[in-house]
């Protein structure tokens, strides 16, 4: 089980002092978050990509690659790369070089993202999201897996014995999650290729979630990848934590209060109630999600949202000190109880090799048999 | 017996509401005409002023608290729609086009809907066919030819024909109702688009 968090890198204002880091900060301090996350002994660093004020991080292999050089064990992920947006002939690029850098310690979390006005900047149409996503990452998984492409599709120049470069590192592609938070479509695409599925699990019910979830555990199966209960989910959730449960609700609270996605709508208290976020103590962050299985089943990766709504740097790294401390321990603890062994861990690059080898030698034995 | 649901929707801020007053006679009148054909009908009331900070939280944060999806999944599943909201400013209120604006914007297809309106004079009367009627045109909405209006003199008159008016619309609306089955049908929320494929299909090789 892979714990972490991520991040969508918002410039926020922080609500209880009216200051505003500057985009340099912002980047630093993101930096500096991802490197405190490897610290405190979580095991994912997912960062975001936007193209639009608040958000800042627009380059994630940039960031990622000195993330790379400065850690030794910490996965690093995408929440999420745009893959409507983005040449599918360049993300095959540009994750492969970081694959290389980082070690092996790369995957990617696929997204549609983006809000309207933001598919024309790079001359593409909202209204084509779904095809787009589909016909992109189907180039993308053949670039990565067959060394020369020949490629025609409606939404980008066609390709003759094209090789994208460098190769994915020891000849495995990056392991890939489909992001989705209400498209079936995403969700079948996830199952046909055996991919991941991440449910972002924050700003809506769960039960939201856990349709889509179950579709895609379903469609798994159907695709022969194995069980439905053996298929890759990933969740993400979110909370703010102090040792008396008071006093995190009365420090999140303007936080709350003013956040670009929920602030000036529901109470705090309704918003918990219905959504995962938790604010409180430690145990009651634990409690709701050991709870996650019991809804969603044994998956493979959670990851935090911590840094947003403009809480200052201090703030978020105490924060991660609970969560790698205190909370974290805990969960990997009660969510490895009775969990069946045909469940597999999330796929890391050294499990990829091995499947890999273990396929090469099934095909040669079969080719010295006949 | 068959059985169908209505579900009312009144937009009336008041407490008591002449929205909801008239509401509730169109719904007593649709229900007793469904009745004389042997039809049972379950009516669902939402009072839109009950939900409003619902609807609001939902326009904020894209989801609907348990409460408003509850009246939500009642008035999509059903077999007809008795919408009356008052007449502010021209048109229909500000909260009853918000509560509209959250739905999904396929939910009403096909759905028969009784529109109604109230109003301090009868000079706004024309408002349920120029805004309420268009809305519903828009979301493929099957609105009944006769639209009921009731300006504050009718409650104290037997002349103008409310009853008569009433009657009618609800004639209409038990019409389209008694054939409708709407609330039979199961929906797949995760039904792909025709010819969907995982890989494309849109000439991708």
């Amino acid at each position: 089980m892979q714990f972490g968090i991520f991040t969508v890198g918002d410039v926020t204002t922080d609500p209880t002092n009216g200051s505003t880091p500057t985009e340099y900060e912002r980047i630093k301090n993101i930096l500096t978050i991802a490197l405190k996350a490897e610290e405190v002994g979580l095991d994912v660093f997912a960062l975001g990509e936007h193209h639009n004020p608040p958000f800042v991080p627009s380059s994630p292999t940039t960031m990622l690659g000195y993330i790379a050089a400065k850690t030794t064990t910490l996965q690093l992920s995408t929440s999420t790369t745009l893959i409507t947006t983005n040449d599918p002939v360049k993300i095959a690029e540009d994750y492969a070089m970081l694959q290389h850098v980082a070690d092996g310690r790369v995957d990617l979390m696929m997204g549609r993202g983006n809000t309207g006005p933001v598919y024309p900047w790079f001359g593409k149409d909202i209204r084509e999201g779904i095809p787009l996503a589909i016909e992109n990452y189907a180039l993308l998984h053949r670039l990565w897996t067959e060394d020369f492409v020949d490629w025609s599709g409606q939404f980008r120049t066609p390709l003759q014995g094209f090789q994208s470069t460098p190769r994915p590192l020891d000849g495995v592609a990056p392991f890939v999650w489909h992001g989705s938070i209400r498209s079936p479509e995403i969700a079948e695409q996830a199952a046909y290729y055996g991919d991941g599925f991440f449910a972002n699990n924050i700003f809506w019910p769960k039960e939201h979630y856990m349709r889509l979830v179950g579709y895609y555990r379903q469609r798994f199966e159907h695709y022969g990848h194995g069980s439905a209960d053996q298929a890759i989910v990933g969740l993400g959730g979110q909370a703010f934590m102090a040792t008396k449960s008071q006093d995190a609700v009365k420090q999140f609270r303007p936080y709350f209060d003013n956040a670009p996605v929920y602030g000036h709508g529901p109470s705090m208290e309704d918003f918990s109630e219905q959504t995962p976020l938790t604010v409180g103590s430690p145990q009651q962050v634990i409690d709701k999600y050991a709870a996650m299985r019991d809804h969603y089943g044994d998956y493979q990766r959670q990851l935090f949202l911590m840094d947003h709504a403009g809480l200052p740097l201090k703030t978020v790294l105490e924060q991660l000190d609970i969560l790698g401390e205190q909370v974290v321990p805990v969960l990997r603890k009660e969510l490895a109880v009775n969990r069946p062994a045909h469940v597999p861990e999330a796929p890391t690059h050294e499990s990829l090799v091995a499947a890999s080898m273990v396929k090469a030698a099934d095909v040669k034995a079969k080719a010295v048999q006949l | 017996m068959t059985a169908r649901r209505i579900t009312v929707v009144s937009a009336g801020l008041s407490q008591p509401s002449s929205t909801r007053l008239l509401a509730d006679r169109l719904a007593d009148a649709t229900t007793r005409r469904l009745a004389d054909d042997g039809i049972e009908v379950q009516v669902d009331v939402v009072e839109l002023r009950d939900v409003a900070s619902d609807v609001t939280n939902n326009l904020i944060t894209g989801f609907a608290s348990p409460r408003l999806e509850a009246a939500i999944e009642s008035l999509t599943t059903s077999d007809g729609l008795i919408a009356v909201t008052p007449i502010f400013t021209t048109s229909y209120s500000g909260l009853f086009k918000s509560f509209i604006d959250i739905l999904d914007p396929q939910a009403l297809t096909g759905m028969p809907v009784l529109i109604g309106a109230t109003g301090g004079t009868e000079r706004h009367s024309l408002a349920l066919d120029y805004a309420m009627r268009p809305l519903f045109t828009y979301l493929h909405s099957v609105v009944v030819p006769t639209s009921v209006y009731a300006a504050s003199s009718d409650w104290g008159s037997s002349e103008g024909g409310l009853a008569t008016r009433i009657d009618r619309a609800a004639g209409e609306l038990a019409a389209l109702v008694a054939v409708s089955d709407r609330s039979q049908q199961v929906r797949d929320p995760f039904a792909l688009p025709e010819g969907f494929s995982p890989v494309g299909g849109y000439g991708a090789q």
